[in-house]
């Protein structure tokens, strides 16, 4: 499965070293940039399967360089950024970053979101019926299910599930949420979206206080974990 | 009428008091004003600038040179006293950081230098070294670099507080959530003791900072397992009163010495005869971040066994959570 080729761009020597080494045990492919302009005549040369982006480069804004990349390229961006700015994170996420990791991060949780971000197929949308661990969602009926008995949601609740659902280990935004939800006009209108939050966590969580499902990201939105979903095609 | 003289010594009197609060040029300028107004309207002749016999003339100058003598000497022993303050205030805070670079050199070496040391180790020894000594010393580094990363966030976020560059960016949030994502965090630190979480069904929403009051949270909780036991019992307790959110944190370990209970909000300040490592930025941090929300933080001992912790944040509150669900 692997043989996929990862860019790296990061301007510190040892971070690339230590990402490289990282992923190549993991059998990755990886090439290393150490300016953004470097790391997008590469990503136009040689297309790689994903980047690992960090913001904080010497020459352009890592943002800089996420826009520029996405004018073209598809495949998966994940940002590496410094501890300190959930703004930072929020709007390279708006702007069309799959995912982020906070420098400290963990090698395993690295490759936890290399993973999970190769994993999706870009047609996603057209799968009618998706299981995560006890959660099945029939999104022709609009039916949930928790351990096979029927789980029945307001029609917001089911908009919000499903949107997290479809993005499956994708963190998407407050704003996102509000924009996709609830539409444009209630982009400050948050409460909401803690309030059907936690009414989908009574529903479809185990223990709505330890959900295992739907992820809060401090300061910047939700996450949802399907884990090893079992996907079945009609 | 009185005679001549004893204004003279009245207003020399007058001039020598002045010389204990002002700054010695108003003096001089009053001592001169001074020997003028005597001439002028006490020696006779009155109300000329003459005077009237060398007797007279000689006490002029006598007045004059003792008022200049007493502003010149007072002005001196205000300054030396000055100098003397501000040495005394430098050598103070000379000490108080030097015994807080000890301490946070500590903090910051001893990770480091386990760190350089078991890396060493694995470098040079590597062929003599069994399995087992090399998964020790790996294990080391990763416990090192964990504890240094600690510190090391410590120190930026009580940096951030100092400069003012910290900003509170509030947002309706769902208390539930926080404390509990706090919790989950820190489970493998709480796994040993037992914890109580009472937060009512129909908590509002509050608009806060989410991650500002989650490091809040977590400093508060932190805290709790490095001054107790085992076993202890943390409660964890959140109601609104009136325009307030009041957060509580209590435990019924053996509370805070009473000495040292108003000092444990210091920067920098470590609970005597406590082995915990750790800057002593935990709670002050705490402090900051509650008064970056214009709330308040206050620490009591509990009257039988323990401590409580109790934050109060005025702030906006919604309840659309108690709307009926569509």
């Amino acid at each position: 499965m692997n043989n996929q080729t990862i860019l790296v761009i990061d301007d510190e020597f040892q971070i690339r070293k230590l990402l490289t080494i990282t992923l190549q045990s993991n059998n990755y492919k990886v090439v290393e940039a150490a300016t953004g302009k470097q790391g997008v005549n590469i990503v136009s040369n040689h297309p790689p399967d994903l980047v690992l982006l960090d913001l904080g480069l010497p020459d352009e804004s890592g943002h800089e360089v996420l826009r520029h990349l996405r004018e073209w390229y598809t495949n998966p961006i994940i940002i590496v950024s410094v501890r300190s700015s959930e703004e930072d994170i929020a709007k390279a996420l708006d702007n069309g970053a799959n995912d982020y990791l906070v420098k400290t991060f963990r090698t395993g949780e690295l490759l936890a979101r290399v993973r999970s971000a190769l994993r999706k197929p870009g047609s996603e949308l057209n799968i009618p019926t998706a299981t995560f661990r006890d959660l099945t969602i029939d999104f022709a009926s609009r039916t949930v299910k928790k351990d096979d008995s029927i789980v029945k949601l307001t029609g917001t609740e089911y908009a919000l599930l499903s949107i997290l659902a479809r993005n499956d280990g994708k963190v998407l935004t407050h704003q996102y949420l509000l924009n996709q939800v609830w539409g444009a006009s209630h982009q400050n209108e948050s409460q909401y979206l803690r309030v059907f939050i936690a009414h989908l966590r009574k529903k479809i969580e185990t223990d709505p206080n330890r959900p295992q499902h739907i992820i809060t990201e401090s300061g910047i939105g939700y996450r949802f974990i399907g884990n090893a979903a079992v996907r079945e095609r009609e | 009428m009185m005679g001549y003289r004893v204004v003279a010594f009245m207003l020399l009197m007058a001039v020598s008091i002045l010389a204990m609060f002002l700054d010695i040029v108003p003096v001089l300028v009053a001592a001169f004003l001074s020997a003028v107004i005597w001439d002028f309207f006490f020696i006779p002749p009155t109300m000329t600038l003459t005077v009237g016999t060398p007797e007279d003339g000689l006490l002029l100058l006598m007045y004059f040179i003792v008022a200049l003598i007493n502003t010149v000497l007072t002005s001196k022993i205000r300054k030396m006293e000055k100098e003397v303050k501000a040495k005394d205030e430098k050598a103070k805070s000379v000490k108080f950081y030097n015994t807080l670079f000890n301490s946070l050199s500590h903090e910051l070496h001893t990770p480091i230098t386990t760190i350089i040391g078991c890396a060493d180790n694995l470098q040079g020894n590597a062929p003599s070294l069994s399995e087992k000594n090399k998964t020790e010393l790996v294990s080391e580094i990763s416990v090192a670099a964990i504890r240094l990363n600690q510190q090391v966030e410590n120190l930026l976020n009580m940096s951030r507080l100092e400069s003012g560059i910290l900003q509170v960016k509030k947002d309706w949030c769902d208390i539930n959530d926080l404390v509990y994502k706090v919790l989950q965090r820190l489970e493998p630190n709480l796994s040993k003791y037992r914890i109580a979480v009472e937060i009512p069904d129909q908590l509002p929403l509050f608009r806060l900072d989410f991650g500002l009051m989650e490091q809040v949270i977590y400093n508060l909780l932190i805290n709790v397992t490095q001054h107790t036991p085992e076993d202890t019992l943390i409660t964890i307790q959140v109601d609104s009163q009136r325009d307030r959110l009041i957060l509580v944190v209590a435990d019924n370990g053996s509370g805070f010495p009473k000495k040292e209970i108003d000092k444990v909000f210091d920067k920098f300040y470590k609970l005597k005869g406590y082995a915990t490592s750790g800057t002593g930025l935990g709670l002050s941090i705490v402090k900051g971040f509650v008064e970056a929300h214009q709330g308040s933080v206050k620490l009591e001992n509990l009257p039988v066994k323990g401590s409580k912790f109790t934050i109060e944040i005025r702030t906006e509150k919604s309840y659309v959570n108690r709307l009926k669900n569509e």
